[in-house]
């Protein structure tokens, strides 16, 4: 290649030098703002919720009207390999169908036990009513974030903390909302915690993205791992974000005290996604901005308090000072 | 079409289509973060950075530092970072090729390869680092697979400037 054009050198008028030099005063000065406009992001993530809703609706429609596009040249390689193999295909599904049969008369009994007594211990479940049903239409490739963008927003009534969901299972949570538009921070992210119980005895355990596709399981036993490869998750409910019994993941591998598994919707293939409520809605906005979610044990017990134990211990703790009396302090 | 401009108008086309060739192939670039891809696995590399990359390495007189101010505004609005954080990270990136187009007398093409490589490597270790700060706990490597990705992608990515560059120029 030829020498590049040099721009300071050669250059002896002062008018060009000073606006080269204001050039410099601008860009640092630019990288200032926003370095300060990063610092509010992370500060408070619902900061510029407004213009990143705005250029949500914007640049939406684009991807929205090409995914189908997509999900044609995607689908032509799934019909071919459909053709060919027609044959086994039909005799499996064959087996499958009547094993799922034989399953859903079981599950129809276990239904109907769990409706029983759940009526039995007066467990007042909210009802989860769907808030849209939207198409997944695109999502972030920038490399540490996973988010997907959804066809619907604010005037369909999705609001910032719903979980969204494929009928497979889980695929994330709502965090930016626009008027026609919303971004879902997948269960892949690295900042998605979603509180999961093994389906196979109930053990809960905090499912964390990794951010490359996979999902790692957290648990609160320390020393033995719980899971097996090929266990099922669901979530467990606390929290008040998701609510329980939504299919989450399956473990891939083990990996010391924890697991490695893998989300079981794919929002890429996923034809449509099922915005709901939060489970506790109350809940939705302290659990967003707060770290993540201690891993609590089962409903039933309560919360431990971890913060309880050391305080007594320490000397300079008075908690009889920290409530202002009954009365009121005269100033 | 014949070479010389026959008139007015052609000349102010022309002009035009010099100008902002460059500008509008950019927009472009960032507007590709809105493929209707639904990707779990980060592989897709940043094009919109990488043509800007590639921009200011072949033609290094046409921007100023300012440019990928606004053009890393855009960015972050499209892809939907943190704001400010392609502002930041691309014109860091700007100011650094100042800085080594002053030290070095010339680049020849691997040259420009290896800073480019070093450009995408600071910005994706920039994006991650945003990300961390933001709690996304992610392992480094995670990154990894893009950055190659994009790395092997710049030569391409500059073919394809380079003929824009000489359709942008040519009469």
């Amino acid at each position: 290649m030829a020498q590049p054009a040099k721009r300071r050198s050669g250059t002896y008028s002062r008018r060009v030098q000073y606006s080269l030099f204001l050039g410099y005063v601008f860009a640092i000065a630019g990288m200032i703002v926003a370095v300060l406009m990063l610092a509010i992001s992370i500060v408070d993530p619902r900061g510029f919720a407004a213009i990143k809703g705005a250029a949500l609706d914007v640049t939406t429609p684009v991807s929205a009207g090409g995914r189908g596009v997509v999900r044609f040249f995607t689908g032509i390689g799934d019909t071919v390999s459909d053709y060919w193999q027609a044959g086994s295909q039909n005799a499996a599904l064959n087996d499958e169908l009547n094993a799922a049969r034989r399953e859903l008369v079981a599950a129809q009994a276990a239904q109907a036990e769990n409706r029983r007594l759940t009526q039995l211990l007066g467990l007042a479940r909210q009802v989860n009513d769907e808030v849209a049903l939207v198409r997944v239409v695109g999502s972030s490739f920038e490399a540490p974030r996973r988010t997907a963008t959804l066809s619907a927003g604010r005037s369909s009534g999705i609001e910032p903390g719903q979980p969204v969901r494929a009928p497979e299972g889980l695929i994330g949570r709502v965090i930016e909302v626009g008027q026609w538009a919303a971004r879902v921070l997948l269960v892949t992210d690295g900042s998605s915690n979603v509180p999961v119980r093994l389906v196979r005895d109930g053990t809960p355990a905090i499912a964390v993205g990794r951010g490359d596709g996979t999902i790692e399981l957290r648990t609160l036993e320390v020393g033995q791992n719980p899971f097996r490869p090929g266990d099922l998750l669901v979530t467990s409910g606390i929290g008040g974000v998701f609510p329980p019994g939504v299919p989450v993941a399956i473990v891939a591998r083990l990996d010391g005290d924890s697991a490695i598994a893998r989300p079981i919707a794919d929002p890429a293939r996923a034809d449509f996604a099922i915005v709901q409520r939060a489970f506790q809605p109350a809940a939705a906005g302290a659990l967003d901005q707060a770290a993540p979610p201690v891993a609590g044990p089962p409903a039933a017990a309560p919360p431990p308090q971890p913060g309880a134990a050391p305080r007594q211990g320490d000397p300079g703790y008075q908690p009889a000072l920290k409530t202002a009396p009954p009365g009121g302090a005269p100033r | 079409m014949s070479r010389i401009a026959a008139s007015e108008t052609q000349v102010a086309i022309r002009d035009l289509r010099g100008r902002s060739v460059p500008l509008v192939s950019t927009v472009v670039a960032i507007l590709l973060a809105l493929l209707p891809i639904v990707a779990a696995t980060p592989l897709i590399p940043d094009f919109g950075l990488l043509v800007l990359i590639a921009w200011r390495l072949l033609r290094p007189e046409i921007w100023t530092p300012n440019t990928a101010l606004g053009l890393g505004l855009f960015n972050d609005l499209v892809a939907g970072n943190p704001i400010g954080q392609s502002m930041l990270l691309w014109t860091a990136l700007f100011l650094a090729f100042d800085l080594i187009d002053g030290r070095l007398g010339f680049r020849d093409y691997m040259m420009d390869w290896l800073i480019a490589a070093a450009a995408i490597l600071f910005a994706a270790g920039g994006a991650w680092y945003i990300a961390l700060l933001m709690g996304a706990d992610v392992h480094v490597l995670v990154v990894a697979p893009q950055v190659g990705i994009a790395i092997l992608a710049y030569p391409v990515v500059t073919r394809i400037i380079l003929a824009l560059d000489r359709w942008r120029l040519g009469r």
